[in-house]
């Protein structure tokens, strides 16, 4: 029922979830049931590497909100994708224990390495699976909140605000270079054993962490949907297409947008940690401005503010990145930077615009 | 009320609708019957005087009209009334208490203003029902707006300012295909369905034809009573037809104020608008 | 005909010195000669001897046997036992030989062998050395022995100071030398200790304020105690002022690689209101110029830079306008849209110049005229090449300014800017503009990668690096005005200098962005806004 109204008038996203539940079926049933040789045996590989593009999938679809519906083009969600990895990377990091090179049960191995005695405090907790799931939401959420508290309120807008946004995951970059921060320097965190009691080198728990992801996507595509199908989703077009006139009827826009920012941030911080886990590695080149860059990318190919456009861009994109920089690593960046140029110049509306090209512009 | 009752009634163009009349905000007193007051409001750009020195106090339920030739700070006053623009010095009171120029602007169109601008500024991607439910009077916070379901009477209330500004055909439309003259007569619908106190109208009839000058006309004076309204208008004939008090702006401050008649044989006026 | 008769005449000239003046001692020259050919020995004990032996030798040319031996340079050929100096030139190795000052270029490195000294050895030979310097001809390089005996308060030399100190005639170096003869007999705890700390108040040199240190750690006299103590203050604080000069002077030699990064961008950006992604890159391939220049005349390393200038700003600046005639002109009013294909096309050139030049950084040469340092006093020091960038930037910025305010491309470029339908009606041809505007501002890009070649790598990441430090500056100091530019960038630049020191340069880096962010938080027009109706 509620999702029924949810998806009314929204053919892309109804096709895109059905397609998704019959891929999060036949994945799993492939990979564990058939068995190796056959034709239709997917490698474990292949499914931590599909994992891996929904939950680029999320990253863009919280992309889309904010720029798509929202207006505002940020350049700094790679700072909350990688947050949210942070944070589960930290879990994992515990859960190692004392199977570490040095042994240690309490310290992470880099903190040995640096002489380290004891856990600094924001390491706290991080051993509960729960306390890191929380963080995974409140700090790139809480981030967001500040940074659009500050930014919103006092009118940063347009290119300026985009400028800013990519400051600070550049800052944040900077930041986790450091290995005075406490959160492995260079190397990142890496080294994870296991998952809640799994290991993540089984089969098993690859396959759960896609259906996760994929379960993941599903809802924060709905959750985007719902909030799309609202009023607050008019208002928020509103706020893309004339937030000066929106002011002059009594929204208080910051506010708008200081919310659907936050939670935007929060979806991506949900990403990165479930990234983390299947690509077992979290360093600060997740930071980099041009991995934040690169997601406007996909959600620009396949259509802004549609949503499922935004799924689309990400996995079309990704899936062409992993096929270029294996087979010609030379030609990846021309392709990406071509594609910068021919998206914005001749395909305004991304892939999902050629679908719907017969309908009227809907937003 | 039968149908027909109701349909005469919406056809009559002095009537306000009952749900178009204002409510009254408690924070608003206009106990001396004045409902704006601006006091030696001065604004500059860059060394620019907008605006100088500028004395204005609109009358409870009052339609004003403002002329003034080009750069006579009409609007600048409209975005210093709105929180748009601040004064560098004097002060702007709606009613007897509350201080405009320390509100933002949505605080202030909550209070009870309300701004039709001089190009018709309306959602282009929103059906025209849509930019009247975002304009309709109502809790504008973010969780009300997140989970706002139109009640019956909102929808009755979208009804009538339809009716009111002849659009009922239009309604599913995306706002962006409508005319100019439509997209004119929409926006004095988002200005209504707030149901403000006050009114600014910046040049409305732009664009319009003869008959829906006519029409505008009508619905502002049918305004005035219940809401003040302040028209700033370059249309003398419109002016003419609805006026009953006109201010000239001049350079920034006041040049001349009272009856069309009175204005338009002030020698002062007369220099400023044929020159000398 | 004549010209070889010139060369030659110069050859005599340089042989001939060594040939007369220079043996004008009781020891003959032969003797050298056999000092040095122990050298060659294979024996260490026998080379040991040589050395010492060396050591006391007056000859002429010890000065620079015995610098050659101390930088590795001395070389015997293992034919005939010729030693020589190998000085590398250009990539080629030169040889001199010792005796008689002839350049030999050398054919194979394998016929020669270095000849090699224990690091005691290497004490030895730098104290004579300095006693060999603080007599020679040269001012300037007995200066510089002074001031070698005084950093290593060598207190074995004071004999040879004070000897050189009656014979002394230049003021200056009298002066110096009177410092260092007064720190050494202080740290000796000869003569009147009062009346030599009085000798070295105004030094700054650190060794003196170590000594000055130890004495009044070891003064039992109360009054020598008080004067040492208040010297050693007074000397500290202009120490410290200095300190803060050189810091100042790091900042805005900083601050000035920051305006000339940005000062392109504040035309791009902030007149013409496009966002170019790819000024970064427009910046590497002024600096990628250079190194192109120095490859193709190597023989002119010493002009290259100036002939550097006047390329980058053509290569730069017809990308610029490539850019802006094939993507920007359809994308104007779309700024978002422009931020993105630009990003694009600054991928495009990296990768160019990663296969191009290949994705490791390459060396750019500094001419010898802009390296080296200014030595102001003991405690201040300011390298010559930040001295030069920071008046390039001053110059660069000037002449952007005239260009903008008293040209009629400048009067053209401002119409457009304010009013493109205005200045279209009044026949301005805005697209010939637009495109010339974007063509200046990316040159101003690639003249600031010449400069900034001098000081960094070159390489395909250069330009990224600067990209957000640009967009900063110009955003900070509000967009659309070139003075703003100068001044944003010149206090970020002193800002960091300010911090570095106890917050590390990443994390005043850092802390410059959140401020940054803070700051167009509370005026997000920046330090000088353009104020407007309705400020759109």
């Amino acid at each position: 029922m509620f999702l029924k109204k949810i998806l009314k008038d929204d053919r892309g996203g109804q096709v895109f979830l059905t397609i998704l539940l019959v891929v999060s079926i036949l994945v799993p049933l492939s990979n564990l049931l058939v068995p190796e040789g056959s034709t239709f045996h997917l490698s474990t590989y292949t499914v931590t590497l599909l994992g891996k593009y929904l939950t680029y999938a999320l990253l863009a679809i919280a992309v889309d909100l904010v720029w798509g519906i929202l207006g505002i083009l940020s350049l700094g969600h790679g700072a909350f994708f990688a947050l949210g990895g942070y944070a589960m990377g930290m879990y994992l990091m515990r859960q190692i224990g004392d199977r570490g090179v040095y042994g240690n049960p309490e310290l992470p191995d880099f903190m040995v390495f640096l002489n380290w005695s004891e856990l600094p405090w924001f390491w706290q907790g991080f051993d509960q699976f729960w306390f890191a799931a929380v963080m995974v939401v409140l700090i790139p959420g809480l981030l967001a909140f500040v940074f659009g508290w500050l930014a919103f309120r006092s009118r940063v807008t347009g290119v300026y605000l985009s400028i800013m946004t990519q400051a600070l995951t550049y800052a944040l970059m900077l930041a986790f270079f450091r290995n005075e921060l406490g959160f492995g320097g260079n190397n990142g965190l890496t080294d994870f054993k296991d998952i809640l009691g799994f290991s993540l080198q089984s089969d098993a728990t690859r396959v759960g962490l896609f259906i996760a992801s994929a379960v993941a996507l599903a809802f924060g595509y709905l959750s985007c949907r719902a909030i799309v199908q609202s009023k607050l989703g008019r208002v928020a077009i509103a706020v893309r297409d004339s937030e000066d006139r929106l002011r002059f009827i009594g929204y208080r826009v910051e506010n708008v947008k200081l919310w659907i920012f936050t939670f935007s941030a929060i979806l991506a911080g949900i990403a990165g940690a479930l990234y983390v886990p299947q690509v077992a590695i979290i360093n600060p080149g997740e930071f980099s401005p041009l991995l934040s860059i690169e997601m406007v990318i996909w959600v620009a190919i396949g259509g802004r503010s549609t949503l499922y456009g935004a799924v689309i861009g990400a996995i079309l994109v990704n899936f062409s990145k992993t096929y270029f920089t294996g087979a010609f690593p030379e030609i990846w960046l021309y392709a990406l930077g071509g594609l910068f140029i021919f998206a914005t110049m001749f395909l305004p509306r991304g892939v999902a615009g050629l679908f719907k090209k017969n309908e009227a512009a809907q937003a | 009320m039968s149908t027909l009752d109701t349909v005469r009634s919406a056809m009559r163009r002095d009537e306000v609708f009952e749900s178009l009349k204002p409510d009254i905000n408690p924070n608003l007193n206009v106990s001396k019957d004045i409902i704006l007051y601006l006091d030696d409001v001065s604004v500059s750009f860059d060394g620019f005087k907008a605006i100088n020195n500028l004395n204005l106090y609109i009358n409870d339920g009052e339609l004003r009209c403002i002329i003034g030739p080009n750069g006579a700070g009409k609007t600048t006053m409209m975005d210093i009334i709105t929180g748009r623009t601040r004064a560098d010095t004097g002060t702007v009171y709606f009613g007897q208490t509350m201080n405009l120029l320390r509100m933002t602007e949505p605080e202030i169109s909550n209070a009870g203003i309300g701004r039709k601008f001089q190009k018709p500024t309306v959602f282009e991607n929103h059906t025209v029902f849509e930019n009247l439910e975002l304009s309709m009077k109502c809790d504008k916070g973010v969780w009300a707006t997140l989970f706002a379901k139109l009640t019956g009477e909102q929808r009755d209330n979208i009804e009538q300012v339809l009716v009111k500004i002849g659009l009922q055909e239009n309604v599913m439309l995306r706002a962006g295909s409508l005319s100019h003259g439509q997209k004119q007569w929409l926006e004095i619908g988002m200005l209504l369905i707030q149901r403000p106190r006050l009114l600014l109208v910046d040049e409305p009839v732009a664009g319009m034809t003869h008959q829906e000058m006519e029409k505008t006309g009508e619905l502002l004076t049918s305004l005035a009573g219940e809401h003040s309204v302040v028209v700033v208008e370059h249309d003398m004939d419109f002016v003419r037809s609805i006026a009953r008090t006109v201010t000239v702006l001049h350079q920034g401050s006041v040049l001349s104020e009272g009856t069309m008649d009175e204005v338009q044989n002030d020698p002062r006026v007369v220099e400023v608008y044929l020159g000398s | 005909m004549t010209y070889i008769t010139r060369l030659f005449v110069v050859m005599l000239m340089v042989i001939l010195p060594f040939n007369s003046s220079s043996f004008a001692n009781d020891e003959t020259p032969s003797d050298f000669v056999a000092t040095l050919s122990g050298l060659t020995s294979s024996n260490f004990k026998t080379r040991t001897q040589a050395i010492d032996k060396l050591a006391q030798s007056k000859d002429k040319r010890l000065a620079m046997v015995i610098n050659a031996l101390l930088n590795s340079q001395l070389h015997y050929r293992k034919s005939d036992k010729l030693i020589a100096v190998l000085s590398e030139k250009n990539s080629k190795e030169y040889a001199v030989a010792v005796l008689t000052g002839e350049k030999l270029e050398v054919i194979k490195s394998s016929e020669w062998k270095k000849v090699i000294i224990s690091n005691s050895l290497r004490t030895t030979l730098r104290d004579s050395l300095a006693m060999i310097e603080l007599n020679d001809e040269d001012a300037d390089v007995r200066k510089t022995a002074v001031a070698q005996v005084l950093s290593q308060i060598d207190v074995g030399q004071l004999a040879f100071l004070q000897k050189r100190f009656e014979l002394e005639q230049d003021d200056e170096v009298k002066a110096q030398l009177n410092i260092a003869i007064s720190t050494l007999l202080l740290k000796k705890n000869e003569g009147d200790t009062l009346s030599l700390i009085a000798k070295v108040k105004d030094s700054v040199n650190p060794s003196v304020r170590q000594v000055l240190a130890e004495v009044i750690e070891n003064a039992k006299d109360p009054e020598i105690k008080q004067l040492a103590t208040k010297t050693l203050a007074k000397i500290d604080q202009r120490v410290s002022r200095y300190a803060k000069i050189e810091t100042l002077f790091f900042g805005l030699s900083l601050g000035s690689v920051l305006v000339l990064a940005a000062i392109g961008l504040a035309i791009t950006f902030g007149v013409m209101g496009v966002i170019n992604m790819a000024h970064g890159e427009l910046i590497m391939l002024g600096a990628y110029t250079t190194y192109v220049v120095q490859l193709w005349l190597p023989n002119l390393i010493e002009y290259s830079v100036l002939i550097a200038i006047p390329l980058a700003f053509i290569v730069s600046g017809s990308v610029g306008i490539l850019i802006e005639r094939g993507i920007i002109r359809f994308l104007y009013g779309r700024p978002l849209e422009t931020l993105l294909a630009t990003f694009g096309v600054s991928l495009v050139l990296q990768q160019l110049v990663r296969t191009i030049f290949s994705p490791l950084n390459r060396a750019v040469e500094t001419p010898s005229w802009m390296s080296g340092v200014w030595q102001i006093n003991d405690a201040l020091a300011l390298t010559l090449n930040r001295l030069y960038i920071i008046a390039f930037a001053l110059i660069v910025f000037s002449i952007l300014l005239f260009i903008l305010k008293k040209t009629t491309l400048g009067l053209k470029v401002r119409a457009v800017s304010q009013n493109r339908a205005m200045a279209r009606s009044m026949g301005v041809k805005a697209n010939w503009v637009d495109a010339m505007t974007f063509g200046l501002g990316s040159g101003i890009a690639g003249v600031a990668g010449v400069a900034l070649s001098q000081l960094t790598n070159v390489g395909p990441n250069l330009g990224q690096a600067y990209i957000i430090d640009s967009f900063m500056v110009v955003v900070f100091g509000g967009v659309g005005n070139l003075w703003g530019t100068l001044v944003a960038g010149l206090s970020l630049g002193i800002t960091n200098k300010l911090l570095e020191p106890w917050a590390g340069a990443v994390l005043a880096k850092i802390l410059v962005l959140i401020f940054i962010i803070l700051f167009i938080q509370k005026r997000p027009n920046g330090l000088f806004p353009q104020k407007g109706r309705a400020a759109t």
